[in-house]
């Protein structure tokens, strides 16, 4: 097994005048969290959006876990083992906990009208299992005592940790974060980063977008900053963050 | 599990149920026929309640699905092709071809949502009924506007619906076998709703209502379940239009306009979106109280004033309305919304 897990290469999308991305190349390697940062406007939630498919690119490859990645279709790309969250929290909102994160299930499971029709036993088995995951993975992220409240009455907090949850539903190899930590406090922040750690253990690869720049050097393996759709930098945090070019991005010509 | 309370109230209510077209018999055949056709409007409601309830996509075409069911039975049971198909053979050929004009319709609007989706049905809906108006030439059809007559009733070995049969001291009247064969149908629907909606299928297609692109990241494929949600619709759709052609015996394009499809929408809004018992109450109650209207307002005014003063159509439609605004008003989510409708609504109240 290579220990790269993504791969993309020279990816650009342009929105009318805009480049939002001039050929975007990064790896991301098993098990690391790789942070992806940059000033607003960067273009970091349009590659995001562009590797799970909600936009098609004009140029680029994606090759994941060793095989090219169809980038046409994002329940091809949640089913290869990517999932994601959305920087502005996109749950089903008048579904319960539970049924949000069952939905994440969808791609792993297969019963189809005629097995719901007949109530087959694989069926019935099926969905006892839907279940019980989703009960555990409401647990994992610790939000189990609202299984059955609806996913608008959750706190803010809640909701993040359940829309990790349902991404975690379809069994991601890489899961990647849209700002996870945007409008949290501090103490909601740390809990957080927790979560975060806690699925590195358990043998997940993390892409994440963040702003907060604390969270990101404390967390990350690995850190890529994009500038006006261009990577300038790759590399371990401490390495980032004393580059001039990173400097310039965020504070301006003069600053460094 | 049940408890013993619930046991007998379901005991209680079958015994209704089937004591009921003998009731509705002695006040008036016509009573019977007007039921059969409110649980025909329950089945084309239930129908609907998947595609718009549960999948969220507004549908305003959706009579043209009933039409295609009752022009596959009219066209295989009559003498027009001279073709006497048995019921329990077109029926799911019916609900067959149905589903594909489901599957058509659905095909080239996966990326319309709301308002420019309903536009859309809207227009297949006209597109449906003007075929059947104009396929009587060069080679006849549909029968065009004069529409298909003797249509053959239902026939089960020797038991024929259109013929009354006596059992003892009780009259079986057409209506009222149709009556039997309708609840059973309807409860197969009923059965088949709930199980949809408990699934897989039936929470990918809230999803979608919910937010199809986080149900898209979430790995539903929306084009196919939109597709399904679609094609099941249709195929309620179809199997009522048959048994329709079938109580009518006579089919034209006229039965099939736009303001059709509108009623069953306003059944499936009034009862409660997403909900079934909600859509079925819906159904019943905008089936049943015209007619008692109808039934009601002409003898009163003549009791009162000695002559009719308003037409009882006329009054159908302004109590109509005013249900209609007064329930957006009070109750929007529909009179017996879905449950999550409800606790939403009373969320917002404390």
């Amino acid at each position: 097994m290579s220990t790269v897990l993504l791969e993309a290469r020279g990816i650009a999308k342009r929105f009318g005048g805009v480049q939002a991305l001039k050929d975007v190349s990064l790896t991301i390697n098993r098990g690391e969290i790789y942070g992806l940062i940059g000033p607003n406007g960067a273009g970091k939630t349009t590659l995001f959006n562009v590797f799970t498919g909600l936009y098609p690119r004009d140029r680029g490859e994606v090759r994941f876990a060793g095989a090219a990645l169809d980038l046409a279709s994002p329940h091809a790309v949640a089913a290869a083992g990517i999932a994601r969250t959305f920087q502005n929290i996109r749950l089903f909102a008048n579904m319960t906990s539970l049924e949000n994160v069952m939905v994440g299930r969808h791609v792993r499971t297969r019963a189809g009208v005629l097995s719901a029709i007949l109530r087959t036993r694989a069926e019935r088995t099926e969905e006892s299992a839907i279940r019980r995951r989703a009960q555990e993975l409401l647990h994992y992220v610790g939000i189990a005592d609202r299984a059955h409240d609806l996913a608008r009455q959750l706190s803010y907090g809640d909701q993040r940790r359940l829309e990790i949850a349902r991404a975690l539903a379809t069994d991601p190899e890489l899961l990647a974060l849209d700002e996870p930590a945007a409008g949290m406090n501090a103490t909601e922040t740390t809990a957080l980063r927790g979560l975060i750690e806690g699925l590195r253990k358990d043998g997940l690869t993390v892409l994440l977008i963040e702003h907060d720049v604390k969270l990101v050097m404390g967390l990350c393996d690995r850190v890529a900053v994009l500038d006006y759709g261009e990577k300038i930098a790759e590399d371990v945090p401490e390495a980032v963050r004393a580059n001039p070019k990173v400097i310039e991005a965020y504070l301006g010509t003069g600053a460094a | 599990m049940k408890t013993n309370r619930e046991r007998i109230g379901l005991a209680l209510i079958a015994i209704a149920l089937i004591a009921l077209p003998f009731v509705l018999a002695s006040a008036g055949t016509a009573w019977v026929r007007i039921t059969n056709f409110a649980v025909l409007f329950v089945l084309l409601s239930l129908g609907l309640n998947i595609v718009v309830g549960f999948a969220g996509l507004l549908d305003l075409g959706y009579v043209a699905f009933f039409a295609v069911g009752a022009y596959v039975y009219a066209l295989l049971a009559s003498p027009h092709f001279g073709l006497h198909l048995p019921f329990w053979v077109i029926l799911p050929i019916g609900a067959a071809v149905a589903c594909v004009a489901g599957v058509i319709l659905g095909a080239p609007t996966l990326r319309l949502r709301g308002d420019y989706l309903a536009i859309v049905t809207l227009g297949f809906g006209e597109i449906v009924r003007i075929f059947m108006n104009n396929l009587s030439s060069p080679v006849n059809l549909t029968n065009g506007p004069k529409g298909i007559n003797r249509i053959d009733p239902f026939q089960i070995g020797p038991l024929n619906f259109s013929a009354s049969d006596t059992i003892g001291t009780l009259v079986f009247s057409g209506p009222i076998k149709y009556y039997y064969f309708l609840l059973l149908v309807l409860l197969a629907v009923i059965v088949i709703n709930r199980r949809l909606q408990d699934s897989r299928i039936g929470r990918a297609w809230v999803a979608i209502r919910e937010d199809e692109i986080a149900a898209k990241a979430s790995g539903i494929n929306t084009r196919n379940i939109k597709l399904l949600a679609f094609a099941m619709g249709a195929s309620f759709g179809g199997i009522a239009g048959g048994m329709f052609a079938a109580i009518q015996g006579f089919v034209s394009p006229e039965s099939f306009v736009l303001s059709e499809s509108i009623m069953v929408l306003t059944m499936v809004v009034l009862g409660g979106m997403g909900n079934i018992w909600g859509v079925i109450a819906g159904a019943m109650l905008l089936s049943f109280v015209p007619e008692l209207l109808r039934y009601t307002v002409e003898p009163i005014q003549r009791a009162l004033f000695g002559k009719l003063l308003v037409d009882p159509e006329v009054l159908r439609m302004l109590v109509f309305g005013v249900a209609l605004v007064l329930t957006m008003r009070f109750r929007p989510a529909g009179l017996w919304p879905e449950t999550r409708h409800r606790r939403e609504m009373s969320e917002n109240r404390t």
